[in-house]
């Protein structure tokens, strides 16, 4: 019989409880729409719930942004045994991103997602969308190596049916999906077996205790195949050049508002994880040591700004080609991590926002283009730039950040990381990125030329998009020209970041001292 | 349906020993094997060892999809309901001993057979709606056709 114990107990606060409720507030919204199973319910809680995911991503990036961090142990379980939530600037940011862009993209998805999907999917459509929201915020705010995976099984699994939605469209989707699920299968099955591998050394979960064990086992072979698996099959995630085979299709036909969510975070959280995985559980030295960043990361981002552009500039499909484009600008982020400096990460951190942004105000304007045009095709879409003003101008501002001209989001992007190529002293780089950058302008101008230049289609209907969908569109079409002016905001939340991350687990030893003293107390 | 009479029998004298068991391992699971996902599928299993020997309609009558999909539901509800109960009481989220601040120990017992009748409800939810997904989808087969 146990005896009754007065243990003092201070109350957690709303505030405290922060961390959890970012994924709960979604989290619950999904099964909620399910079990009230009214289809005008659904758009409603999860308009709210992603705009109290927005707001509550806000406070967690002002409570970090000084580079603090802050730790949530969930069922009172202290980590290292405990899962545990861990905020830092690295991931607040992909937190707030994360939000952000579910917050913008609902409205839009209204009246897009009642055009592409029958009426009796909308209530399961909108509970998978807020899966997939749980799932990628969930990736990134945890601490623990395994809720990792378990995260991304949720965002992915729900994905995947998002995905196969646009077969009411295009049957052709439900072959994008199935290949989605085969390729990121194989890349979740890839990272949990360094995962498994990991935990055979290290016999822990928690990444910043998985971090201190792995001092010093730069030449354990187990460690070394564990790096690997996790590298490719995140890498998978990511859409890195060569595996990106499964990203074309995926985005040509799942629905606009689903292509518009999944390009603009998706592949972030995934790069996210990578970054996590590289710099904060194996050391900063154990990556350089393995000369991943110089023989492969460094080359396969180059490939890809080149070979994805060409492959754009080729193709007839405007949404297909904004595909091809993402896989060219993973590139970009890819090339701002082998660069291997504080610079260099701050590039891929900005990038991961501003490219989110622009491909968010893209992928919107397809999906007005969708509804007025019926489809994305360059014969279809003829002259409708002057037929859409709105829809056009956001393109036109879209594709000037995407080619980085100044004055836009791209551009930030693209300079800091020209000017982490010079602080590298790889001056030849910087030109390759401007040279890559000059393709990006072809693919661009044909979509101009298009829109504006042709005589319109006859089958098309000639009016602008409705208002849900214009001023979505616009925010982020606004957002791509503020961050392109005003620095200040993105480049401190970036440069935060990657100090945390270039300092490896030193910016986390902290825990084992900070989970002692909870210990001892 | 006067065939298979043998089936029949024993079929409608196993559903309730299976439900009765399902209901053991889900009550029983925090002293011997078993729990909510164990308990879940055997669940499951008393309703499609019924669907498959009295066909979909006779299950689905018991059972209508409709209920199913809410209890997929309701058991995540459930779930995140104890957790969030917790917060309510001012402790982390799934931190059980909040429910018995007293005897932490107690509080863990009942914490867990909340979140595992979630995770039951669930399970059961989820595997006879995979049951329902595939047995709807081949043509129905007639009398005849055995």
């Amino acid at each position: 019989m146990a005896t009754a114990v007065e243990v003092h107990h201070t109350a957690l606060t709303l505030r405290d409880h922060l961390p959890i409720l970012q994924i709960l507030i979604p989290f619950c919204t999904a099964p909620l729409i399910v079990f009230l199973g009214y289809r005008s319910l659904a758009w409603p809680m999860a308009f709210i719930s992603s705009l109290l995911s927005l707001i509550i991503a806000t406070m967690l990036l002002i409570q970090v942004s000084d580079g603090s961090y802050i730790s949530y142990h969930l069922g009172g379980w202290a980590p290292p045994v405990g899962i545990e939530y861990r905020v830092d600037a690295a991931n607040a940011f992909v937190l707030f991103l994360i939000s952000a862009t579910a917050t913008v993209v609902l409205p839009f998805a209204l009246s897009s997602v009642a055009h592409e999907i029958p009426c009796k999917n909308h209530a399961l459509f909108y509970a998978c969308f807020m899966l997939c929201v749980t799932g990628l915020m969930g990736v990134v705010i945890t601490g623990d190596a395994f809720n990792v995976f378990v995260f991304l099984e949720i965002s992915s699994l729900s994905t995947y049916v998002l995905v196969s939605q646009g077969s009411y469209r295009d049957k052709r989707a439900l072959t994008a999906a199935y290949d989605y699920l085969i390729m990121g299968t194989i890349g979740a099955t890839f990272f949990v077996i360094g995962i498994g591998l990991l935990y055979m050394t290290t016999g822990t979960l928690n990444m910043a205790d998985m971090a201190d064990r792995l001092v010093g086992q730069g030449g354990n072979r187990t460690v070394q195949a564990a790096f690997a698996f996790i590298v490719v099959g995140m890498g998978l995630k990511v859409a890195i050049y060569p595996l990106h085979l499964w990203l074309p299709s995926a985005y040509t036909y799942a629905p606009s508002a689903v292509t518009t969510f999944l390009a603009a975070t998706a592949t972030k959280a995934a790069i996210y994880v990578v970054l996590r995985f590289m710099f904060t559980v194996f050391q900063p030295d154990f990556v350089f040591d393995t000369h991943i960043l110089v023989w492969i990361i460094g080359p396969l981002a180059l490939l890809a700004m080149f070979a994805a552009s060409l492959i754009a500039i080729f193709q007839t499909d405007f949404k297909r080609m904004l595909a091809y484009s993402s896989i060219a600008q993973i590139g970009y982020m890819m090339l701002g991590i082998a660069m291997f400096s504080v610079t260099g990460l701050t590039a891929t951190m900005v990038h991961l926002f501003n490219h989110g942004i622009t491909k968010a105000v893209l992928f919107m304007a397809v999906g007005a283009l969708v509804l007025r045009a019926g489809s994305t095709f360059y014969d279809r879409i003829e002259g409708m730039g002057r037929a859409m003003p709105l829809t056009g101008a956001a393109i036109v501002i879209g594709g000037l950040s995407l080619i980085g001209v100044p004055g836009t989001a791209g551009f930030i992007s693209k300079w800091m990381l020209v000017q982490a190529a010079f602080e590298g002293g790889y001056w030849w780089l910087a030109l390759i990125i401007v040279a890559s950058s000059l393709l990006a302008v072809l693919y661009v101008w044909r979509v101009v030329e298009v829109l504006y230049l042709h005589t319109p289609h006859p089958d098309a209907t000639h009016t602008e998009a409705p208002l849900l969908m214009i001023v979505p569109m616009w925010i982020a079409a606004l957002a791509c020209l503020y961050f392109g002016l005003d620095t200040r905001f993105i480049l401190d939340a970036a440069s935060t970041a990657a100090d945390g991350l270039m300092a490896g687990s030193a910016g986390m030893s902290e825990i084992s001292s900070a989970a002692a003293a909870a210990a001892d107390h | 349906m006067e065939h298979h009479l043998i089936l029949r029998v024993v079929t409608k004298l196993l559903v309730g020993t299976i439900i009765l068991f399902a209901f053991y391992v889900q009550f029983h699971g925090d002293f011997s094997p078993g729990g909510g996902f164990q308990a879940g599928v055997i669940m499951a299993v008393a309703f499609i060892l019924y669907g498959l020997v009295f066909g979909l309609d006779a299950v689905q009558q018991v059972f209508p999809p409709w209920i199913v999909h809410k209890l997929v539901a309701l058991g995540v509800l459930v779930y995140a309901g104890t957790g969030i109960w917790n917060m309510v009481l001012g402790y982390e989220f799934l931190h059980y001993g909040s429910l018995n601040p007293h005897h932490m120990s107690h509080g863990q017992h009942t914490g867990i057979i909340w979140v595992e009748a979630g995770v039951g409800i669930t399970v059961t939810g989820v595997m006879i709606a995979i049951f329902y997904a595939f047995a709807g989808r081949a043509p129905r087969l007639g009398d005849d056709d055995w």
